[in-house]
């Protein structure tokens, strides 16, 4: 039986990894390396490194440190961030990712999502989409939340599937680094209006929103920072919590 | 040393991690003579069919894959490749494996994305595993079970997860990929 996947996300600037809140407020949270290791001990299914400064200087630190994951860590990884052309995709699928995950640059250019997803196939390409739910509907937003595009959010889900998209990544601003939950109303609407694996992510709090999130929407993955980076939340026994609830988990 | 066929469907650089950690010397490398002197040779593949097919006919690869007689171990792709034939792209494959390669019929997610369990798993490759052990996968078309099928995955419908004639074994997960359990496959390989 297919498993549901954990997913601990690294946000990398300048080398380190950070975490904010709300997508603002960052502080350091320790050498990605480290805590990537740390997370495959615990039993992580995936990682997902984002640089989230991904400016040109950062490019190769980025590439550096993709060598240096891929080198060390025997589970599948994820990386994004800046990513705007097939060359920018290639010169990370090169340095040993197993996918890249884009956002913004394919809101402003969707051909960019069928563009990697002929040369890597769809499997290689996560669409980033962080949502916020405003005047009673769910809305993309990009740059790191801080541009409204006027985009609801099922409509670029299913636009990114049309376009070759072989998973989505469902942040909802709302929920991002509150520690109150997913959201669970956007992520079920998402995962059963696309053919396509969805993973949700922003909110986790507690173990109890994990299998909340598995039980009540068909997301085949829950991605969290915060409550891994620091321990509260061990993956371990995340993942014995998630079995006690008959949700297939890797153990 | 380990030859790891480099053509136009990476990522070979996790097979040559996983390789190297493992202790052994591996040349990413699509020269023919390397390829046949090689102690075993790792045919890996993340890509479409058609375009690498057509890559290793240009290269005259397809015919040196196919008489190679040390242990080769297929991939993802690569071990698609090692079957009769794929939907995708409409590809004549190697032809090693009676199995033809399929796409996924539309009844649950796909990709196929995540951890597995494999059922029937039979063989050398497979010793030290278990069907609680989970690999990863990630893929859209499946090859059919056919009298080579040493492992089974049931993911939409039944489909073979690993594949074995002669000196041919292939693996439809990424043992590179699949943490301890995948390392254990890699090991039974390379101890052939």
């Amino acid at each position: 039986m297919l498993k549901k996947r954990i997913i601990p996300c690294l946000d990398i600037k300048d080398g380190r990894t950070v975490k904010g809140i709300n997508f603002e407020d960052i502080k350091d949270a320790g050498d990605p390396i480290e805590l990537a290791q740390r997370y495959v001990e615990e039993g992580a299914d995936e990682l997902v490194f984002l640089d989230i400064t991904a400016t040109l200087e950062n490019r190769k630190t980025l590439t550096h440190l993709v060598t240096r994951i891929a080198s060390e860590i025997n589970i599948p990884f994820t990386v994004g961030g800046g990513i705007n052309s097939l060359e920018d995709a290639k010169a990370i699928i090169d340095s040993g990712a197993d996918k890249i995950t884009i956002n913004s640059s394919a809101i402003l250019r969707p051909e960019l999502i069928s563009e990697i997803a002929r040369y890597y196939g769809n499997q290689c390409v996560v669409l980033a989409i962080d949502v916020k739910f405003i005047s009673n509907e769910w809305m993309v937003f990009r740059n790191g939340g801080k541009v409204a595009t006027g985009i609801s959010a099922i409509e670029w889900a299913k636009k990114g599937l049309e376009m070759g998209s072989g998973e989505i990544l469902l942040t909802s601003m709302n929920n991002d680094g509150t520690q109150n939950g997913f959201a669970l109303a956007i992520t079920k609407l998402i995962a059963e209006s696309v053919s396509i694996p969805v993973i949700a992510s922003g909110g986790a709090g507690s173990q109890n929103h994990f299998s909340d999130v598995f039980t009540q929407t068909k997301a085949t993955g829950a991605l969290a920072a915060s409550v891994f980076h620091f321990g509260q939340i061990p993956i371990s026994e995340l993942k014995f919590f998630l079995q006690t609830k008959n949700i297939p988990v890797r153990l | 040393m380990i030859a790891i066929l480099k053509y136009n469907a990476g990522n070979s650089t996790s097979v040559e991690n996983a390789v190297n950690r493992l202790g052994y010397e591996t040349r990413i490398t699509d020269d023919i003579s390397v390829l046949q002197a090689a102690d075993k040779v790792i045919f890996p593949g993340v890509g479409e069919a058609s375009t690498a097919m057509n890559y290793l006919k240009a290269k005259g690869l397809d015919d040196v894959i196919k008489s190679l007689k040390q242990p080769v171990l297929g991939i993802c792709l690569g071990m698609q490749l090692l079957c009769q034939s794929s939907e995708e792209g409409d590809t004549e494959a190697l032809g090693i494996f009676t199995a033809n390669v399929l796409k996924f019929p539309p009844k649950n997610l796909v990709p196929h994305i995540g951890w597995n369990n494999l059922i029937e798993i039979k063989g050398k490759l497979f010793s030290g595993v278990t069907a609680q052990n989970d690999f990863y996968f990630v893929h859209s078309y499946y090859a059919e079970i056919c009298e080579e099928t040493i492992a089974i995955n049931d993911y939409i419908l039944p489909f073979s997860a690993a594949l074995q004639k002669d000196n041919f074994y292939a693996t439809q997960f990424h043992p590179e990929k699949s943490a301890q359990p995948g390392i254990q496959i890699l090991k039974n390989f390379l101890n052939l």
